[in-house]
C-alpha cells in the first residue's frame, strides 16, 4: 500500500505542470464582480436608471468578461497549431460535450457523472471540514483563553501546521484502514490549523472594556462564551474558518487522486491515465469554480454574521 | 459611625520592578449612604483607577474598599458602571445593549414583560427611543454615551459610578442628562460617585467634590462640601453667590494649586 502511494506521489509530481498550467482558466472567469467591487463602482452623479445600469456593466461586468475572452482567445491560438499537445478551449468542449450536457449520468462503480464527482469530494470536505470547525474552535478558545494551555499546545501547533496536508495522508490510511476516512482525516487536519491558530488570536484581543462590561453585569461562563467571547472573536474565528475552507478544497483534490474511488482529485487521475486531457481541464474548471464558491460563502455567511462586530 | 461606602487608605501601583508606576497613594474617602460624590482632576491622575477599584474591576495594591460593611473584591449588583468609553457591545442592537444588563440583573424580579418595558422606559429617559434597533456603529459618540448611562440607570444599582458620564455630549443632551441623574438619584437615593472634567457639572450635582492632586503618586488634595439646597435650579445656580464661591474654589485648586502638569512644563 505504501509503496503504491509512493509511486503515485512521484508520478503526480512529475505530471504536475500541466494541470497547473491548465489550472489558469478558472482564474478570470472567479474574478468577476467581488461584492466590494459593487459599490466601488458607483457612478457619482444620478444619469437615471438605465444609465447606471450601462455604466455598472460598463465598469464591473466588462472587464473581466473582455479579458477572459482574450484569455481564451490566446489559449485557442496558442493550442491550435500543429503538434501542440494541450487542448485548446473549442477542442475541450468538443471532447468534453457529453460530460458538460449530463452531469448526474450514473454507470456504475466510478463511472459517474461530473456532478456525482464533486458531490463525493464535497461530501469529503463537508465531514473533514465540519469537524475541524468544532474541534479547532474548541481548541481555539482553549489557547486563547488559557495561558497554561498556549504555552504547552503552542509549539506543539507551531511543528504540526507546518506538515504538508499529503504527508498525513500515510499515516492516516495506517491509522484508519480505509480510504475514505483517511481522505476526510487529511481534510480535517489541513483546515484545522488556521482555525485554531486565528480563533486562540481572536479570543486574545478581546478588548478589555467588554470583559469589564460583563464582569459589571456579572455574566456567568457560558454567558460570557455566547454573549462577549463568540462575537468578540467572530471576526478572527472567520477568516480562519475562510482560510481553512480554501486548504481543504486544496487537500481534497490531492488526496483522491491517491486514495481512489468516487472523486473529482480521482476523476483527474484517472483522465491522465488514459491521457483525456480535456477531462482534465473541464475538472478543473469546475475544481476553481466549486473552489470560489465555497470561499464566496464562506465569506458570506461571515459578513452576515459578523455584521456590526468590526468596530470593536 | 461607620459610613456606607469607605475607602480606607489605598494605594495602587501598576507593574512590578523597575516598570511599577505608582498611581495612587493612600486615597481615603468616606461616603454617607445617597451622597453625591465627584471625583475631579487633571488627566491621568488616577481619577478612573479609583472608579475601577470601587467598581471591584480592579484589586488594590494595599487598602481596602467597604461596601455596607463588606469588603469589595469584584463587581457585584449594588453596583453598576458608566465607562468613559461607554463600552457598549458592538454585535448587540441599542436595545439589546441594555436588555443584556435588565435581564441579568432582574431575572428573577421582573416577568419578561416588564423587562421589556423597562429597558424601553430607560432608554426613553436618555431620549434614545427612537434608535432601539440601531448597532452602537450607527449612532453618534454622544448617543452611545446615553445608551451607556441607560444601561447603568437601568440595573438601578445602589451605588453609581459613572467615569465621565457626559463627556461626549453637546450642552443640551449634557443639560438633561445631568437633571435626568439628579431626579433619579433623588428618587431612588443611590449613593452616586462620578468624574468629571467640568467644574459646573459638579458643583451642580454634588454633595462634595474631591479634588486629587497630580499624579504620580496621586491622592486626594481637597475636599470640597457644597452646601446648598437641593433640588438645584440649573438656571437660579447662575446668580447664585455661593455657587459662583464654589466654582471659585474648584478652579482655584485645578489652576493655581495644582497646576496640569503639561501647561506647567510649558
Ligand atoms: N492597567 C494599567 N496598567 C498600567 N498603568 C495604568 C493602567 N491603567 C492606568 N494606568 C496608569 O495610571 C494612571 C492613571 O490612569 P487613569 O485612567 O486612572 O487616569 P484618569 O485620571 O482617569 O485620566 P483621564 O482623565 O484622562 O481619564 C495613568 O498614568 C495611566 O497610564
Ligand atoms: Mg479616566
Amino acid at each position: 500500500m505504501m509503496s503504491a502511494i509512493l509511486d503515485r506521489n512521484m508520478t503526480f509530481g512529475a505530471g504536475r505542470e500541466r494541470p497547473a498550467a491548465a489550472a489558469t482558466p478558472t482564474d478570470p472567469v472567479a474574478r468577476p464582480a467581488p461584492p466590494s467591487d459593487r459599490s466601488g463602482g458607483a457612478p457619482p452623479p444620478d444619469p437615471g436608471l438605465w444609465g447606471r445600469r450601462m455604466r455598472h456593466a460598463a465598469t464591473v461586468v466588462l472587464p473581466p468578461v473582455i479579458v477572459t475572452a482574450i484569455f481564451l482567445f490566446l489559449w485557442e491560438m496558442m493550442t491550435s497549431s500543429q503538434g501542440a499537445v494541450l487542448p485548446g478551449p473549442s477542442q475541450v468542449i468538443t471532447d468534453t460535450w457529453e460530460l458538460i450536457i449530463d452531469p448526474f449520468y450514473d454507470y456504475g462503480g466510478n463511472d459517474v457523472g461530473m456532478a456525482w464527482q464533486l458531490l463525493a469530494s464535497l461530501e469529503r470536505v463537508a465531514y473533514g471540514y465540519a469537524l475541524a470547525v468544532v474541534a479547532g474552535i474548541g481548541l481555539g478558545v482553549l489557547v486563547g483563553q488559557s495561558t497554561w494551555a498556549m504555552r504547552g499546545l503552542d509549539p506543539l501547533f507551531q511543528v504540526l501546521r507546518t506538515v504538508p496536508p499529503l504527508a498525513w495522508l500515510p499515516i492516516s490510511l495506517a491509522a484508519f484502514q480505509a480510504s475514505n476516512p483517511s481522505a476526510i482525516f487529511v481534510i480535517f487536519i489541513t483546515a484545522i490549523w488556521p482555525i485554531i491558530i486565528n480563533t486562540s488570536v481572536g479570543i486574545r484581543n478581546i478588548s478589555q472594556d467588554y470583559v469589564n462590561v460583563a464582569r459589571v453585569l456579572r455574566l456567568n461562563g457560558f454567558e460570557y462564551f455566547t454573549k462577549i467571547m463568540l462575537p468578540a472573536a467572530a471576526p478572527y474565528v472567520f477568516s480562519g474558518l475562510r482560510i481553512g475552507i480554501g486548504l481543504a478544497w486544496l487537500a481534497i483534490v490531492a488526496a483522491e487522486m491517491l486514495i481512489g474511488g468516487v472523486g473529482i482529485g480521482f476523476f483527474i487521475w484517472d483522465a491522465w491515465n488514459a491521457s483525456m486531457l480535456s477531462d482534465i481541464v473541464l475538472a478543473l474548471v469546475y475544481v476553481g469554480l466549486v473552489g470560489f464558491f465555497l470561499d464566496r460563502l464562506v465569506a458570506i455567511v461571515g459578513k452576515w454574521v459578523t455584521r456590526g462586530t468590526q468596530a470593536g | 459611625m461607620t459610613s456606607y461606602l469607605s475607602i480606607e487608605h489605598i494605594h495602587k501601583t501598576f507593574g512590578e520592578g523597575p516598570t511599577a508606576s505608582e498611581v495612587l497613594r493612600d486615597v481615603d474617602l468616606h461616603v454617607d449612604r445617597g451622597e453625591f460624590i465627584s471625583i475631579i482632576g487633571h488627566s491621568g491622575c488616577g481619577k478612573s483607577t479609583v472608579l475601577n477599584i470601587v467598581a471591584g474591576l480592579l484589586e488594590t495594591s494595599t487598602g481596602a474598599v467597604i461596601l455596607d460593611g463588606k469588603e469589595v473584591s469584584k463587581p457585584g449588583p449594588d453596583r453598576s458602571v458608566v465607562f468613559q468609553n461607554h463600552s457598549l457591545l458592538p454585535w448587540l442592537t441599542v436595545r439589546d445593549n441594555v436588555a443584556l444588563a435588565v435581564d441579568k440583573t432582574f431575572k428573577g424580579t421582573k416577568s419578561a414583560a416588564e423587562r421589556r418595558e423597562w429597558v424601553l422606559q430607560t432608554l426613553d429617559m436618555v431620549g434614545m427611543s427612537h434608535a432601539l434597533d440601531k448597532r452602537p456603529d450607527e449612532i453618534s459618540g454622544g448617543m452611545k454615551q446615553r445608551v451607556g448611562i441607560a444601561r447603568a440607570l437601568a440595573m438601578e444599582p445602589k451605588v453609581l459610578l459613572m467615569d465621565e458620564p457626559f463627556g461626549a455630549l453637546d450642552a443640551l443632551t449634557r443639560a438633561h442628562l445631568q437633571d435626568e441623574v439628579m431626579r433619579i438619584q433623588s428618587e431612588l437615593g443611590n449613593t452616586v460617585l462620578m468624574v468629571t472634567h467640568d467644574v459646573d457639572e459638579a458643583v451642580l450635582l454634588s454633595d462634595r467634590i474631591v479634588m486629587m492632586t497630580n499624579g504620580p503618586a496621586a491622592t486626594i488634595g481637597e475636599i470640597l462640601e457644597i452646601d446648598l439646597p437641593k433640588p438645584r435650579e440649573r438656571l437660579a445656580m447662575a446668580d447664585n453667590a455661593q455657587y459662583n464661591h464654589y466654582r471659585a474654589e474648584v478652579l482655584r485648586f485645578l489652576h493655581e494649586r495644582h497646576k496640569n502638569p503639561e501647561s506647567e512644563a510649558a
